[in-house]
């Protein structure tokens, strides 16, 4: 059965094909209407979450399917003991198909091997969110109408952002990426990507705590929120939480056609009187989510059989 | 120092000085009722020192764990009193039950029956990853 719990789970060649679909459902919404229909999504969700389960669950109505949602760990079975792995076995004989986020890093991949239908990682701790990454990718290359040949810099938390580490990870599959990475010493990127994505693929990259070094660099400014969740100390998290505020004073220093993204929930870390500048996309961002959460679930419900309406 | 020749049993030879306890550990060769001995530092052409470790018993051992601790020992099967198989290591690309994911963050943490699954990520420098999380193996 297949699932996808990291972004290295899809090749180039399926994340092309994912665009292409995602473009085809924002042209013709209508030949989608009915794709899934009889079809079950179950958002399962151990962690607070509003944009991703909402995303995934307007994808699954856009394509005509219905939705069985498990919204708090709090509530469920749970808090009284059950495992990531019953519960995924238990859903498989309600739903077509699970999007599941979970505290704990690696719970996706015990509900993959446990589930007899497909499993989408909606987030697992600071580890994966495959995605927001396919949003990102979409977003990159509707409005930068490349996904190669850019320099693309990530500022914040790069130490727990999950969004960070699948985007660099799909983005060292495409040709002169170059990144600059924008953080505090305590926040950089875990050795476990920087060794085994960044230095093991070739991609050339620079580590610097000055935003406004890096801004006029950039094709891409990619900010994250520090999270709170993440931290064990909250002192730490004080210390650090407003290492990064980009306004627009400071995004006049970056090229008139960078592109401004974040994976959202935002806190402080852009102001809101960046919001209408043009190179603000992270709006549209989370609307691309939606229509590649569609591309995806089309695409895993043919490949498992569950949709008859798969071609197109 | 003399050590009995065994006659049935395995030998693992050619253990880089100083790993012979922590490999000896991770067999779990402390709770075997069978003689085992733990020889350290012991004169090597090769190496100048080396660890052994000799089992008298015929028994299996998680080649696996030889692998990940020393690539570099020998492991000798005896049959009545000569060596019926020398098997050489080499790095595992996978480790089951052998480490502990030490990450908090990790969901073997919280579900504790989970088998603990390391992969090869980076051979060179003996890194091994938990296939949950992408937590570094510690030993």
């Amino acid at each position: 059965m297949r699932s996808v719990i990291d972004i290295t789970d899809l090749s180039k060649e399926e994340l092309a094909s994912l665009m292409e679909t995602a473009n085809d459902i924002m042209k013709d919404p209508g030949k989608y209407a009915h794709a899934c229909a009889g079809k079950k999504l179950a958002t399962l969700f151990f962690e607070p979450s509003t944009r991703t389960r909402m995303s995934f669950e307007a994808a699954m109505y856009e394509l005509g399917g219905s939705v069985i949602s498990m919204t708090d760990g709090a509530t469920s079975s749970a808090a009284k003991g059950e495992s990531v792995s019953d519960t995924a076995k238990i859903v498989s004989c309600y739903a077509d198909i699970i999007a599941m986020r979970h505290p704990k890093e690696g719970a996706a991949l015990v509900a993959a091997n446990a589930a007899s239908v497909p499993v989408i990682n909606a987030g697992d701790g600071g580890h994966c969110h495959p995605t927001q990454t396919l949003a990102d990718l979409l977003t990159i290359s509707r409005e930068k109408g490349r996904l190669c040949d850019l320099t693309v810099g990530l500022c914040g938390d790069l130490k727990f952002g999950r969004t960070v580490h699948s985007l660099i990870n799909a983005l060292s599959r495409y040709e002169n990426i170059r990144l600059v990475l924008i953080s505090p010493e305590e926040l950089r990127l875990p050795d476990y990507v920087y060794n085994d994505v960044i230095v093991k693929n070739g991609m050339k990259c620079v580590q610097t705590p000055d935003l406004m070094w890096a801004l006029p660099q950039l094709d891409v400014l990619y900010m994250t929120r520090v999270q709170r969740e993440r931290f064990f100390n909250e002192e730490e998290y004080l210390r650090l939480k407003d290492s990064y505020i980009l306004t627009r004073e400071k995004l006049n220093h970056a090229r008139p056609d960078t592109i401004v993204m974040h994976p959202l929930p935002r806190v402080n870390e852009i102001s809101v009187s960046v919001d209408d500048d043009p190179r603000a996309c992270y709006f549209k961002q989370a609307l691309y989510g939606k229509f590649m959460r569609e591309a995806l679930i089309l695409m895993l419900l043919s490949e498992c059989g569950k949709n008859d309406a798969k071609t197109y | 120092m003399n050590i009995d020749a065994i006659r049935n049993g395995v030998v693992i030879d050619h253990i880089t000085a100083g790993e012979g306890l922590r490999l000896f550990t991770l067999l779990g060769l402390d709770g075997l009722d069978v003689p085992v001995a733990l020889i350290k530092n012991a004169q090597s052409g090769k190496k100048g020192k080396k660890d052994i470790i000799k089992i008298d018993a015929d028994i299996q051992i998680d080649l696996d764990v030889v692998g990940f601790v020393d690539p570099g020992a020998t492991v000798n099967v005896i049959k009545d009193g000569v060596v019926a198989e020398k098997k050489k290591m080499k790095l595992p690309q996978t480790l089951k039950n052998v480490v502990r994911c030490k990450n908090p963050r990790c969901i073997t943490t919280t579900e504790q029956e989970l088998p603990q699954i390391f992969r090869l990520s980076d051979e060179k420098a003996k890194i091994y990853r938990c296939c949950y999380c992408d937590g570094k193996a510690s030993v």
